[in-house]
């Protein structure tokens, strides 16, 4: 990312940053035509948005002097959420965004699991794929078996439908989902980035299958949905903690920042729509204005150099593409892999807590298990091989 | 399972809370009345001439040179349009059968449905996915592809999505639920008289009789789903004479 340097480039001055009424509800993408990684990359920098709403709420409620700042940031942030988000079509049925949703936590993981620096880091990556690997496998399969659809018109081929860790086998106690932080001191910019954007994006899913979940009628949907969201917090949990609590809150404003503009500038050079590639810039352009408000910040309040924090990386920009062979190679060594405590194993151990609130949970059965009981995904649905015998 | 709605209090009227009813009507005939140069249809009209498509046909595979003879194969003033109203109906026949399979089980679930009602479900269900092959086989000779969602196929989608939630939902009664699947019958009949019409018009003969046969069933689909429904209505009525 030679182009782009996170200690020195200017955007667009907040002051010029403006929306009109209609600029936040754009024309949507073609949930048909357009391409998948399309689609991820709005989920993903939706995501994003609303994180960074999220962690703003957060600093105001324990900083007074900022509290007009973040503000203004964050009117802006929430008007580029808004047009984001609107850009998923309405015909998409909400188990099909779910499979969008899906797609994001398996391939854009996938890709940062690859290019973190920290064995640690990258392990936890590892571990949390495998289980958003397994819930497309089963919302697929309610896909199917509730719509009739295909899970692969939104997947379009670049990522498998098979089990990952079985969902039923992901309940963990919470003691068991709080990783080891990073060192805020040592640990690489990237290994920051990388931490933000995926707890970014994990605090979406979950807060979307909140949403929907009790949306539905149809009562095993409710019960996969309620199961899934619970998992989510427990990826929520995991990733949150891979971030160091001693970084001051406004040293976590400016790692924020400096994700949405690697993620912008991610996006941006990736994105194949014309029309929304130029959205990417333009929001690239105001991140590039955030990240420069909150350097000053940093420097004129904690009277340190932003460099401390972000470092002189040279960043590689995330490649959007079908993480198919790594995956399956992760499936194929680390599904059995387990935790305790901060600690992945590869023996299967679990702590006792976790076996007691796993039978707990799974007292009453496992709608995971019941919604794809001898679902295997084939083009077209399962009714495929059905109808002929017809 | 609830197998029909009782009486009760249902507090969503007027008639619940008159007195709040009442200083409600006051306060908004004194309220400012709000002016604005746009209306809804206006903002609605401007979005309407600006809109994308949703999506659109999918290449048959003669077109892009997999299959020389499935270019031939398209016949008609406007192919894209057939291929389009195939795999609407390809999708609205295997979501039916996933809708059958939801009824079913209400059915298996409901002290009152005869196990004779339950087995003509299972025909009718079956008949849906035979119609689903059937389709499938047709769009295969067209050099379409089945597994693609086609633009009509999505729009169907989201127009059956009401009847999905109703039929699925365990509070609905069957009679409800009866009453779903009949709009997705009535649909189905007139979709597939206008298939049959297209298939025809566009010289495709060795569809036809395939097609004429589907149509057959269908209309016997809604001939027994009609009855299902008033045998159901009747039965919510003699119990409510009896109380």
């Amino acid at each position: 990312m030679a182009d782009l340097d996170l200690l020195r480039d200017k955007g667009c001055p907040l002051s010029q940053q403006r929306f009109t009424g209609k600029d936040l509800s754009p024309k949507p993408i073609s949930k048909l035509d357009d391409d998948a990684f399309t689609r991820v990359r709005v989920i993903l920098l939706n995501g994003l948005e609303i994180d960074a709403l999220r962690l703003k709420h957060m600093i105001a409620r324990c900083n007074g002097p900022l509290r007009t700042k973040l503000a203004e940031v964050r009117r802006v942030e929430h008007h580029q959420a808004t047009l984001i988000n609107w850009l998923i079509g309405p015909d998409h049925s909400p188990i099909e965004t779910t499979i969008g949703y899906e797609q994001v936590a398996i391939e854009v993981t996938a890709e940062v699991a690859q290019h973190e620096p920290d064995p640690y880091l990258a392990q936890a990556y590892r571990f949390g794929l495998l289980e958003d690997f397994d819930h497309l496998y089963r919302y697929s399969a309610l896909l199917d078996r509730l719509e009739g659809k295909d899970a692969n018109n939104i997947l379009q081929g670049y990522t498998d439908i098979v089990p990952g860790r079985p969902t039923m086998l992901e309940h963990r106690a919470p003691e068991d989902d709080v990783r080891r932080p990073y060192e805020r001191n040592s640990a690489r910019a990237i290994s920051k980035l990388h931490a933000a954007l995926i707890t970014a994006a994990e605090y979406q899913t979950h807060d979307y299958y909140m949403n929907i979940g009790p949306q539905f009628a149809d009562p095993i949907a409710r019960q996969l949905y309620a199961e899934i969201a619970s998992i989510e917090e427990q990826h929520v949990t995991q990733y949150g903690a891979l971030e160091d609590p001693n970084e001051s809150l406004l040293e976590k404003w400016l790692i924020h920042e400096a994700t949405e503009v690697y993620a912008y500038h991610s996006c941006m050079q990736a994105e194949s729509n014309p029309r929304i590639k130029a959205i990417w810039e333009r929001f690239l352009d105001y991140e590039l204005g955030h990240l420069e408000l909150v350097r000053k910040l940093f420097k004129d309040s904690e009277r340190r150099d932003p460099a401390e924090v972000l470092g002189a990386d040279g960043l590689v920009p995330l490649v959007f593409k079908s993480q198919r062979d790594f995956v399956r190679q992760v499936l194929a060594k680390e599904v059995d892999y387990r935790a305790i405590g901060t600690e992945f194993n590869d023996r299967g151990d679990e702590s006792e807590a976790t076996l007691a609130y796993r039978n707990q949970l799974n007292a009453s059965g496992s709608p995971s298990q019941a919604v794809s009981a001898g679902y295997r995904w084939q083009p077209g649905t399962e009714l495929n091989a059905q109808a002929v015998n017809f | 399972m609830q197998t029909r709605t009782p009486m009760g209090m249902n507090r969503t009227g007027t008639t619940v809370s008159p007195l709040g009813a009442r200083a409600m009507q006051q306060i908004a005939e004194q309220a400012a009345e709000t002016m604005s140069d746009d209306s809804l249809a206006t903002l609605r009209g401007i979005a309407f001439d600006e809109a994308d498509g949703v999506g659109s046909v999918p290449l048959p595979a003669g077109v892009k040179g997999v299959a020389k003879s499935a270019a031939a194969a398209l016949k008609g003033k406007a192919p894209e349009y057939l291929i389009d109203k195939l795999g609407e109906r390809l999708a609205f026949e295997r979501s039916g059968a996933r809708l059958y399979e939801a009824l079913i089980t209400k059915c298996e679930h409901d002290p009152e449905c005869a196990a004779a009602v339950i087995a003509e479900l299972h025909h009718i269900h079956d008949e849906e996915l035979a119609h689903f092959g059937l389709l499938k086989r047709a769009m295969e000779s067209l050099g379409a592809d089945p597994t693609a969602q086609t633009p009509c196929a999505d729009v169907s989608a989201v127009m059956s999505s009401g009847i999905v939630q109703v039929v699925t939902d365990p509070r609905t009664t069957l009679a409800q639920s009866l009453e779903a699947i009949l709009v997705a019958e009535l649909a189905d009949n007139a979709s597939w008289e206008m298939l049959l019409q297209l298939v025809r018009d566009a010289g495709h003969d060795d569809l036809v009789a395939g097609f004429e046969q589907a149509l057959q069933q269908e209309q016997e689909h809604l001939a027994k789903i009609k009855p299902l429904l008033q045998q159901s209505a009747a039965t919510q009525m003699r119990a409510r004479k009896r109380k």
